[in-house]
C-alpha cells in the first residue's frame, strides 16, 4: 500500500514504534501481573496505565515548555521526561 | 464454581477498533508527521524538525486566542451547568403531556444545525431587522455586535447558552428521574429541607451525568468554530477569534499545513490536559462523597 500521503519521516516512525512498544509492553505486564490501584505522591489513586498516561501527557508539556523557554537541545527535555515518567510509574 | 476463561469477547471490539483507527488514530499520526515538515504539495515535503512548534509557541495571536478560548469555555460551564441543573429541577416528572411537551421544547435547540444557529443569532441581533437588536435600540441601549467587542462576546456566549443548556438540562433530568421515590420519602420523614434534599440526594445521584455534561460542554466549547464564524467572523478585530478559527485560517486560508499541524497537536494536548483535570476533579469529588 502506498503510504506517501501520510508523509512518514524516520523520527516520527521511531516515535510511533516506541509508543506501540510501550503499549504492547504494558499489555504483557498487565497479563503477567495485573495492576492494583495505588496512592503515591499523585493526588489520586491510580493504576499503572493511569500513571503511564500522566507521565506521557506531562512529558509532552515538558517538551513544549522546553522548546518555548530555552534554546538548549531538546535531548535535555527528553532526559527530564524519561526520569519523570520513571518517577511517576514507580512512586506516583 | 470455577470461572470460565473466555477471551472471545475481545473479537467484538475489533469493529470499534478499526473505526477509531481509521477516523482518529491514523489521521492523528498523519498530523504528527506533517508537523515536522514543510509541505509544498503531495510528495514535496522537507523535514524541518521542531521549527513549526517553535513558531507556534512564540505566536502572540495564538496566545491571545488561547486565553480567549479558556475564558469562553469557563464562562460557558459557569452558566450552562447551574442553569441546566435548575431547569431540570423545575421540570415536571412522571408521564404526562406536560412532561412530553417540556422535553420536546428543550430538545428543539439541539436539533438545529450549528451554522443555522449562527445565522439565527446574526439576524436576531441586528439593529435594523433583528428583534433583539431592534429592541435594544428602541430602549436606548447602544448594542452592536459587529463593532463592539463586548457585545460580540456576550452575543456569542448567550448564543451558546441558548443552543446547549438544553443538553445539560436533559442529562440532569435523566439523572433525577433515576432516583427511586423511597429516597424522597425518607427525606420527608426526616424533615429534610429542599436544599438538603438537593445537596445529599439529588446532586450525588446526578454526579455521573454531570461528569458527562461538564466534559461534553467543555470539549465542545473549547472546539467551537461554526457559530462564531457565522455570527461575527471572529471579529470585531480578533475579539471572537477562538482557537479552531485561527487554526482554520492557518490551514485553509494560508495553506500553512506544517504550522497548522503543529498547532493542532498543541491544541489537542491542551484539550486532553483540561479534560483529564476535569475528569479527575469530578471523580475524586465522588470518592469523597462515598467515604
Amino acid at each position: 500500500m502506498d503510504m506517501e500521503w501520510m508523509a512518514w519521516t524516520t523520527p516520527t516512525a521511531i516515535f510511533f514504534v516506541c509508543i506501540a512498544l510501550m503499549l504492547a509492553g504494558m499489555t504483557v505486564w498487565e497479563v503477567m501481573s495485573p495492576t492494583v490501584e495505588a496512592k503515591g505522591f499523585l493526588p489520586m489513586r491510580t493504576t499503572r496505565g493511569d500513571r503511564l498516561f500522566i507521565g506521557l501527557l506531562s512529558s509532552a508539556f515538558i517538551h513544549l515548555g522546553w522548546l518555548a523557554a530555552t534554546d538548549v537541545s531538546l535531548w535535555g527535555a527528553f532526559a527530564v521526561s524519561l526520569a519523570w515518567i520513571a518517577l511517576v510509574i514507580r512512586f506516583g | 464454581m470455577d470461572k470460565v476463561q473466555d477471551n472471545r469477547a475481545w473479537f467484538l471490539i475489533i469493529p470499534v477498533f478499526l473505526i477509531v483507527a481509521f477516523s482518529a488514530v491514523i489521521p492523528l499520526m498523519t498530523v504528527v508527521n506533517y508537523s515536522v515538515q514543510e509541505i509544498f504539495g503531495p510528495g514535496q515535503t522537507f523535514f524541518v524538525g521542531t521549527e513549526w512548534f517553535e513558531v507556534v509557541l512564540a505566536d502572540e495571536r495564538l496566545h491571545d486566542a488561547l486565553i480567549r478560548q479558556i475564558i469562553y469555555s469557563l464562562a460557558v460551564l459557569a452558566i450552562e451547568i447551574p442553569l441546566g441543573i435548575l431547569i431540570a429541577l423545575g421540570m415536571p416528572g412522571g408521564r404526562s403531556a406536560k412532561t412530553s411537551l417540556t422535553l420536546v421544547l428543550l430538545a428543539l435547540p439541539l436539533l438545529i444545525p450549528f451554522n443555522v444557529v449562527g445565522t439565527i443569532w446574526q439576524i436576531f441581533g441586528r439593529g435594523d431587522i433583528g428583534l433583539l437588536g431592534a429592541t435594544f435600540r428602541a430602549i436606548g441601549i447602544d448594542y452592536n455586535y459587529t463593532n463592539n467587542s463586548l457585545d460580540a462576546w456576550l452575543t456569542v456566549l448567550v448564543m451558546d447558552v441558548w443552543h446547549w443548556t438544553s443538553l445539560v438540562a436533559l442529562l440532569c433530568y435523566a439523572g433525577l428521574q433515576s432516583i427511586p421515590p423511597a429516597f424522597y420519602q425518607a427525606a420527608k420523614i426526616d424533615g429534610a429541607s429542599k436544599w438538603a434534599v438537593f445537596r445529599y440526594i439529588q446532586l450525588p445521584k446526578m454526579r455521573g451525568v454531570l461528569i458527562i455534561a461538564v466534559l461534553l460542554r467543555f470539549m465542545d466549547s473549547f472546539m467551537i468554530y461554526t457559530e462564531p464564524f457565522v455570527l461575527t467572523g471572529g471579529g470585531p478585530g480578533n475579539s471572537t477569534t477562538f482557537l479552531s478559527q485561527y487554526l482554520t485560517q492557518m490551514a485553509v486560508g494560508q495553506f500553512d499545513i506544517g504550522k497548522a499541524a503543529a498547532f493542532s497537536i498543541v491544541y489537542f494536548l491542551i484539550v486532553l490536559l483540561f479534560s483529564f483535570i476535569f475528569y479527575t476533579i469530578i471523580t475524586r469529588t465522588g470518592e469523597g462523597e462515598k467515604k
